[in-house]
């Protein structure tokens, strides 16, 4: 039995670590042959990046050698996958070679995309990479005072964001004695300030409370850079000092090119987490096509749900248990404390009032992480 | 000549429906029309909203069984 791993992110670390926990008898025996598939052969804590644009962290710190997460039993390659070939069960790499297998799990991920908006990547800062989270943090040392303008595209990754990101500029403004010097306006594309209702609920006030202005139905069509004016497909321009911009998102190319999903947003079962039209092949984590939010709490669940599927169908040939749309999202909320946001597809999320505890926990979340892609947390 | 088209975004959730319309309000003609269907509360509420903010026509929005009928037309 050949499981093929492709992705080396949070959703295929956790896949391919409970796999060979779960199935190290059958590793062991040579029953069960688990390879990895990746672009890197580093792997990065993607929610470190907002902490690298507030000088909270250095670029170092969001990285571990991948090799060095994964059980022993697992099969890594730096050879990221050229083209999916889902009727002949095998994918192709850069590298030549060929892989064949019984089950795929594609966890490719998601990318963001500024250059499919007119002056986005010349007008705008990120922090969605670790060199534009680098030049966001040396922005803002450098800023002054003025309009700081924070607008989103859809969809994205992380959906918590934009709203924590407000907290730490008014933070961080706070503690450089600037933020009366700063206007600072949020932009949403939807009629309220948040995608999960109860988040927009908890935010509003406190926005409210800390200055923070608002507009909601504000699509980005494109940036004039030359003369810092952001444009939305309303009609409305915004005259800014500072932009900051958490771009749209799409799958990995080779998802879009090889057809397997709109976007790069993989058809996937709701609850069996398997690819539409393709039952040995599971999606998971970014690239899949779901009603969550993509962000890593949500790979997590779903990589317990199909390592314990796939390894019940091996051992009994049944799976065992459903994907009930669970994500848990830590939120920052500004002087040191946090809160979060748990849900699933059936229920919304109820926040609690932010608390230190909940940010030390966020913050020891950061190295427990480490803990969690081997499968262990 | 104006057209009409209908897109289908049931079972899309918030906000994809919203940016169905937006991406088709892009390419389309003054005077065209959409019929769009969702199944999505929150873009129910969103859509005439965003039709009002932006100066486009809404014809009608009509809800049969599960589906929004939302029909608008570009206006400008």
């Amino acid at each position: 039995m050949r499981i093929l791993v492709v992705g080396g992110g949070t959703a295929g670390t956790i896949v391919a670590n409970n796999l060979a926990r779960r199935l190290s008898a059958e590793t062991r025996s040579g029953k069960v042959r688990i390879t990895m598939l990746s672009a890197s052969d580093r792997h990065m804590y993607q929610p470190g990046l907002l902490y690298v644009a507030f000088g909270q962290m250095t670029p170092d710190q969001l990285y571990r050698d991948q090799a060095s997460l994964l059980e022993a039993s697992i099969e890594f390659h730096v050879d990221p996958v050229k083209q999916f070939q889902l009727d002949q069960k095998r994918v192709l790499t850069e590298g030549g070679k060929v892989h064949e297998y019984d089950i795929l799990v594609i966890a490719t991920g998601s990318r963001m995309v500024p250059e499919e908006t007119p002056g986005l990547n010349e007008g705008a800062e990120f922090f969605y990479t670790e060199a534009s989270a680098v030049k966001m943090y040396k922005r803002l040392r450098e800023f002054k005072g003025g309009k700081v303008a924070v607008a989103v595209g859809v969809p994205h990754k992380c959906p918590i964001a934009p709203v924590e990101v407000m907290f730490s500029l008014h933070d961080f403004f706070k503690a450089r004695g600037i933020r009366d010097k700063v206007q600072m306006k949020y932009y949403y594309p939807i009629g309220r300030i948040h995608t999960i209702e109860n988040v927009a609920i908890w935010a509003k006030p406190e926005f409210d409370r800390l200055g923070i202005e608002y507009e909601t139905l504000f699509n980005i069509k494109e940036v004039d850079a030359k003369n810092k004016i952001l444009k939305s497909e309303e009609g409305i321009d915004v005259e800014y000092d500072l932009l900051i911009v958490i771009p749209a998102h799409r799958g990995m190319e080779v998802i879009e090119r090889d057809n397997l999903g709109q976007g790069g947003w993989i058809p996937t079962n709701r609850h069996s987490l398997t690819m539409n039209g393709h039952d040995n092949v599971y999606v998971v984590g970014d690239t899949t096509n779901l009603p969550v939010s993509k962000t890593g709490s949500a790979a997590h669940f779903q990589a317990e749900v199909i390592s314990e599927n796939i390894a019940s169908i091996i051992k009994v040939g049944e799976p065992v248990r459903d994907y009930d749309g669970k994500v848990y999202c830590f939120i920052e909320a500004g002087h040191d404390r946090a809160t979060y946001a748990m849900f699933n597809y059936q229920n919304p999320p109820d926040l609690k009032p932010p608390s230190k505890p909940m940010h030390w926990f966020k913050v020891a979340y950061n190295q427990m992480y480490w803990t969690s892609v081997r499968g262990l947390l | 000549m104006s057209e009409s088209r209908v897109i289908d975004a049931r079972d899309t959730f918030c906000p994809g429906p919203l940016m169905e319309l937006i991406g088709y309000m892009k390419h389309a003609q003054v005077g065209d029309e959409l019929e769009l269907l969702s199944t999505d509360k929150g873009s129910s509420a969103d859509i005439p909203e965003w039709i009002k903010k932006v100066g486009h026509e809404m014809i009608s929005i009509e809800k049969v069984e599960e589906t929004w009928h939302i029909k608008v037309r570009k206006a400008k």
